[in-house]
């Protein structure tokens, strides 16, 4: 009983490094300046590219390189495509979505039903013994120990090193980092290509670890898109942003654990509550943006006024001033 | 030296002048995407010939082949048309989708309540389709008043939406309109006598067609002869200075929206009435999805929109025997699709950005 426990809240961080690979690397992909619409379809890519490579060759590594690569490789289209032939990334990113999906369905048919593969657990020595936390964090696969240190490797990066600072700007004010001699459109280049390759090792987990790859993704198409919601609520930021990840699996994980008490229910009506949770948290976080909500306030006594402008203002994220802009040199 | 000869002037302006031309550039664009296309398939050890013959014949090779890619142009195209309002208006209404499974969801229930009854079915069937607008427009305009009050993206609203569509469509299938005793994902059949008169032994029916038809010519009108369009394009092309020059940019977009439901919901009660005669999951059939990809094709054009959608339908139409006759994947069709938009859009940016260094060069 209390094992099981256990093993079931060690599971949702399991089922949330694929989460947390997705969002680190859009995080950093925005924080750039560039969007990465194409998620959805990456992921399912990547989720079959991990797949075939690694069942083939026998080696999850190479079947984890594999995805990288292909994730970064479709990041780096759509750099091409929006920094360099200046096209609307939102277009791009969707067009991209949609055929990256086919296209791995479409190369990913012929290995429906080819021997499985899943990534072992590797207890780690000591930390796994401490009792409760020991085996909920650490008995688990190698890559869900990778998405602890991605937190805090992205999160270090971004705000504790001059490299890091240089990203900040050029998603907020290239004209300035390039005024200050940073290559701008390289750089921007660079950090999609890593992104994407974030996402790669993040697809490549739904096949390897904690799902399979059946023809289909089952059960996880549109995970991109919430992933993409994920990293607007967590406001660009590698902590909160994991803290939503983790969030949102818990509640995806409430629903498959609640679902026997409503027999009488599809199970796949519950598949979608986390869609209507996407749009709220989005309308939180953004509400406080909106211009009628400043003409209601105005008209607010004041006490009551600054008590309601301050929890907007917590709420409330903005995203990176050049997020989708091209950089041009005047 | 050696700069001047690899800026051999003959070479160099035949390829340039491909490049620069929007006619050559989007036939070289096609031939890409065709190619890619060919070597994917080599890839899966397939002759590539034999692949566009099996798509071709799947489309073309039959009458019976023929009518169903004309049945399935008519929810593609009025979808795309729908699109154009939004894409217009500078909206990305990924919740087409949605919209069309609304639509619909209410047609059908319109029939339902009729059901049994003796009221003229012509009068049932013009309900049906209202109701369907109705339900298009509603679910369209929730996306709109999320972006204009609540400042949730559309994109991301649209998405929601289609997730919450399904999930109300699943709910009704299996639950209180599934047929007695079984729960197929899929309600009873209409009366025949609420179906839209069909083309003898096809499931053609010349009435959706002709609605599509009109649709075309009605859209293409509103958007560029009215003074209405006139103001969406502006509102599309640079909203702030539409706003200052006093359009009620918001006010339009919503309008966009709703307009952009209206042919979503027409499309989901032809759907209903007029082709599947049930209400079942998946009845959007991925119209949504694909009418994005070809209203970006169309770039605000709603004629265009008709051909374009034409070649999608009869390449998804046509890929469908390719699991039969080649052993591969039919979501080839969604690959092709998706390669002609990717590579439409980099011979676009190519030719933009050497018309661009060209003028350069010529002024400076």
């Amino acid at each position: 009983m209390d094992n099981s426990w256990v093993i079931s809240i060690g599971s949702i961080f399991a089922w949330a490094a694929p989460v947390i690979f997705g969002v680190m690397g859009e995080t950093i992909t925005e924080r750039a300046g560039v969007m990465n619409l194409s998620l959805n379809g990456s992921l399912i890519l990547t989720a079959m590219v991990g797949f075939v490579v690694g069942t083939t060759t026998n080696s999850f590594l190479l079947g984890f390189v594999a995805a990288a690569i292909v994730g970064a490789l479709v990041a780096l289209l759509i750099a091409f495509m929006s920094i360099s032939l200046k096209q609307s990334q939102v277009a791009v990113g969707y067009v991209l979505a949609i055929a990256t999906k086919s296209l791995a369905y479409f190369l990913g048919a012929p290995y429906v039903g080819k021997p499985v593969m899943l990534l072992p657990q590797v207890p780690i020595p000591l930390l796994s013994s401490i009792p409760i936390i020991g085996p909920i964090l650490f008995k688990q696969t190698i890559l869900t120990y990778l998405s602890y240190v991605a937190i805090f490797v992205c999160f270090w990066w971004i705000f504790k090193t001059h490299q890091g600072l240089v990203l900040q700007g050029i998603g907020e004010r290239p004209s300035a980092a390039y005024i200050r001699g940073v290559n701008v459109n390289r750089m921007r280049y660079i950090y999609t290509a890593i992104g994407g390759g974030l996402v790669g090792i993040g697809g490549a987990l739904y096949s390897l670890s904690v799902k399979t790859w059946n023809g289909q993704l089952s059960g996880f198409d549109g995970i991109g898109w919430i992933i993409l919601a994920i990293t607007i609520f967590g406001s660009w930021h590698p902590l909160k942003g994991a803290l939503g990840a983790y969030l949102f699996v818990l509640l995806q994980y409430l629903g498959i654990v609640l679902q026997p008490l409503l027999p009488n229910v599809n199970s796949r009506i519950f598949q979608v509550a986390p869609f209507p949770l996407m749009i709220l948290a989005l309308l939180f976080v953004n509400i406080g943006n909106a211009e009628w909500v400043d003409r209601t306030l105005a008209g607010l006594p004041e006490n009551v006024r600054r008590t309601i402008a301050k929890v907007l203002r917590a709420m409330r994220t903005s995203p990176p001033a050049a997020l989708g802009i091209p950089f041009e040199k005047e | 030296m050696d700069k001047d000869k690899t800026k051999n002037p003959n070479q160099n302006s035949f390829l340039m002048h491909i490049l620069t031309n929007r006619a050559s550039s989007m036939t070289l664009a096609v031939i890409l995407a065709l190619l890619f296309t060919s070597l994917l398939v080599w890839i899966m050890k397939v002759n590539p010939i034999s692949v566009f013959d099996t798509i071709l014949s799947g489309a073309f090779g039959s009458t019976n082949n023929f009518t169903q890619v004309i049945q399935a142009w008519v929810p593609l195209v009025l979808a795309s048309l729908g699109l154009m309002f939004t894409f217009t208006a500078g909206l990305w209404n990924i919740g087409m989708e949605g919209q069309i499974v609304m639509g619909s969801i209410f047609s059908y229930g319109i029939i339902r309540i009729f059901d049994g009854s003796d009221v003229s079915s012509a009068l049932v069937i013009i309900l049906c389709i209202l109701a369907g607008i109705i339900g298009g427009a509603i679910w369209a305009l929730l996306v709109g008043l999320l972006k204009n009050f609540g400042g949730v993206n559309e994109i991301f609203g649209g998405l929601g939406f289609n997730f919450i569509a399904d999930a109300i469509m699943l709910f009704l299938v299996y639950g209180p309109w599934k047929p007695e005793g079984v729960a197929n994902g899929s309600t009873k059949m209409l009366e025949t006598r609420f179906w839209l008169p069909q083309v003898e032994g096809t499931y053609l029916s010349l009435w959706a067609l002709g609605i599509a038809i009109v649709s075309v010519i009605v859209v293409t009108v509103i958007l560029q002869g009215t003074y209405f369009g006139l103001k969406l394009k502006a509102v599309g092309k640079n909203n702030k200075s539409s706003f200052l020059l006093g359009i009620h940019t918001n006010r339009y977009m919503l309008l966009a929206f709703v307009l952009c439901g209206v042919l979503a919901g027409l499309t989901g009660a032809l759907q209903v009435t007029g082709f599947n005669h049930v209400l079942r999951n998946n009845i959007s059939g991925g119209y949504g999805y694909i009418g994005l990809m070809v209203g970006m094709l169309a770039n605000i054009q709603p004629l265009i929109t008709a051909p374009i959608a034409f070649i999608f339908i009869a390449l998804s139409k046509g890929a469908a025997g390719l699991g039969i006759d080649l052993k591969l994947d039919s979501n080839l069709a969604g690959v092709i699709q998706g390669a002609l938009v990717i590579f439409v859009l980099i011979m676009d940016g190519v030719r933009k950005v050497l018309n661009k260094r060209n003028k350069g060069v010529q002024s400076g």
